[in-house]
């Protein structure tokens, strides 16, 4: 934009450092009035400040803490059990790190389920979709090495078990699981290792979100009915109406986040998080936290007599337990190709009812595996989890490629004003004649 | 190359090749100092030399009766020790001939049939089988259950059902004297 250069502040000081070093403009261009916003964007497009300012809040909670956190086996434990008891608000700083990461899974997948409802990640949006799926994974990463550092019986376990799904890889599993370690078992070269990467992963997630944003600010945000915005008729700047509808929401999310850290913080926990890691002793019920447990689910699903195992080219070169531990990171990064398994030309599901209707199953499906990864691998679960793990993959392997190139969308609205306009037209026509039935045109 | 105006000489072209070669050469020694450097980047996470040096464990076995087993700690990892009965050696030895996922006859997983020494790590995801302590869940073979996932090992060790590849590994030992063995 031309207008950056000769734009001219009212502050003789900002207009001093603005000619120096163009920061102002830069962030009137990012987040200010310069930056054109879709005008029709409902309140699922909160969640993406939301994400962002939770980052900040894990950020600022956890340096906190690291600040009374001791990286040892012999005292991890009673340093968290002392920052609970003893450090002024220290309960308060741990239960916004603890509950804000749940937070932040929460606003993540619903970031996540608003794009592939409204179809965001399409041309030309690949790199920005992308980049999301890289964001998912580092916060995974994050989120599993903070959560073995309390070493209660849960971290320990739980780093355990994740760990060794790396044994699975043929001829070199075992050494990269020692690798990990730094020794025989999960021990305190693993601890203070998870504790280093623990701190560096949010500087790193930092990182691709600010390419998140570059690539977002490229072609600015997608809208409700996907279509792009062609005229100045079709957007408003970010500032004030977005920052303000931003700051609405994110006190309705503060209302919610603090709700359970003051009534509820243990809520998303697991209670034998509260005995110390004893690595003798295998807690009955092994759980991850919450927001892994869809892909739980999909790795335990993998039993020498799943169907999709057993019968499919799998079986013959690799074992169940490597096939489960492919398809969990296979169902995260299979999303990355959602931009080209999805052919649509017409990007939001409102125009797309069969597509909608899946998208829906699939959702529903996501729970279902979600409740299934809490569940003892016993009885009917194992044969519910294997069928919605089977839809999983069916979704996005067959189901997306297949209807989004066979399926005939509705006609969009030829612009986001149009569409704006029509329906301010209808309510303020339900308005005036609320009795009246609509007139057909040939009446 | 034809439609410029000055053909090319030979030594032009002899100037390409030997700029190929540079190219190829110093990318090659470049790589392959990167690499040297990564090394003890990426060494330093494995086992340094004192979590090495905790290699080997004595047990004595004489308070084990019959029936019992006792769990000792090895590399940060549980060792089963199994006073085996002659009903669990035998059923043991007859389920030798049936087809195993991971198969092993008896005789090559113990050094005297009546202690069954074996890492006590479940060859799935590394929890702790059950079955070693009276009372707990043998599982359906008689040996060992691992809650975590459900795998079934029989009174050798081996896995019988479940999601586990393998059988319970058999760490290194020798029997010092008839009621003492050195694990490691």
């Amino acid at each position: 934009m031309s207008s950056n250069a000769s734009k001219a502040f009212k502050n003789p000081v900002v207009n001093w450092i603005e000619y120096r070093l163009p920061i102002f403009s830069f962030v009137d261009n990012s987040l200010g009035s310069q930056y054109p916003t879709p005008k029709n964007l409902n309140y699922f497009w909160n969640f993406g400040s939301l994400a962002g300012i939770t980052l900040g809040i894990m950020i600022v909670s956890g340096i906190v803490l690291a600040m009374h956190y001791t990286a040892h086996v012999d005292h991890a434990f009673d340093s968290v059990e002392r920052i609970m008891r003893d450090v002024n608000y220290g309960w308060l700083i741990r239960y916004i790190h603890m509950n804000g990461a749940s937070m932040f899974f929460i606003v993540i997948y619903i970031h996540m389920f608003r794009g592939l409802y409204y179809g965001s990640y399409h041309a030309p949006r690949e790199i920005l979709w992308m980049l999301g799926v890289l964001i998912l994974l580092a916060m995974m990463a994050t989120a599993f090495m903070g959560y073995v550092l309390p070493w209660g019986q849960m971290s320990f376990w739980g780093a355990t078990v994740i760990t060794n799904l790396f044994s699975a890889i043929p001829i070199v599993g075992d050494d990269i699981v020692t690798l990990l370690w730094g020794g025989f078992s999960v021990d305190n070269p693993t601890l203070s290792r998870f504790f280093s990467l623990h701190y560096l992963m949010p500087f790193v997630i930092v990182g691709l979100v600010v390419l998140h944003i570059w690539a977002l600010h490229v072609h600015g945000s997608n809208n409700p009915i996907g279509i792009d915005a062609k005229t100045d008729q079709d957007t408003i700047g970010f500032h004030p109406y977005y920052t303000a509808k931003d700051l609405f929401g994110f006190g309705a999310f503060m209302t919610f986040f603090m709700f359970f850290v003051f009534f509820a913080p243990n809520f998303f926990g697991e209670p034998d998080n509260y005995i110390e890691a004893d690595s003798l002793v295998t807690p009955a019920h092994i759980v991850p936290e919450w927001y892994f447990l869809p892909f739980y689910a999909i790795l335990r699903a993998f039993t020498a007599d799943f169907f999709l195992y057993a019968f499919t080219p799998i079986s013959w070169i690799m074992s169940a337990k490597l096939a489960g531990v492919l398809a969990m990171f296979a169902s995260i990064l299979l999303l990355l190709g959602m931009p080209w398994l999805d052919g649509s030309k017409v990007k939001s599901s409102q125009f797309r009812p069969l597509f909608r209707m899946f998208y829906w199953l699939f959702f529903v499906n996501c729970i279902v595996l979600g409740i299934v990864g809490g569940k003892p691998a016993e009885g009917v679960w194992i044969y519910i989890g294997q069928a919605t793990t089977t839809y999983y993959f069916a979704h996005l392997l067959f189901i997306v490629p297949l209807i989004s190139r066979l399926e005939r969308p509705a006609a969009p609205p030829d612009s986001i004003s149009a569409a704006v306009t029509a329906k301010a037209k209808k309510v303020s026509l339900d308005r005036f004649n609320p009795a009246e039935p609509a007139m057909a045109p040939g009446e | 190359m034809s439609d410029t105006a000055k053909p090319l000489g030979d030594a032009e072209i002899d100037d390409k090749s030997k700029r190929d070669f540079l190219f190829t050469t110093t990318g090659t020694v470049a790589a392959v100092g990167a690499a040297a450097a990564a090394w003890p980047f990426i060494h330093q996470m494995n086992p340094a030399a004192d979590t090495l040096a905790l290699s080997s464990t004595e047990v004595d076995l004489g308070p084990i009766e019959e029936g019992q087993s006792i769990t000792v700690v090895w590399r940060g990892k549980p060792v089963f020790i199994r006073h085996r009965t002659s009903t669990e050696i035998k059923s043991a030895r007859e389920d030798d001939k049936k087809v195993l996922p991971d198969n092993e006859t008896d005789a090559e997983r113990v050094k005297n049939p009546q202690w069954l020494i074996m890492v006590g790590v479940c060859t799935h995801l590394g929890c702790i089988p059950l079955g070693n302590k009276g009372g707990e869940n043998k599982g359906e073979y008689g040996g060992w259950f691992c809650p975590c996932h459900g795998s079934h090992y029989d009174t050798s060790g081996r896995i019988r059902r479940g999601p586990a590849p393998t059988n319970l590994a058999i760490p290194e030992y020798t029997f010092v004297s008839d009621t003492r063995v050195k694990i490691g």
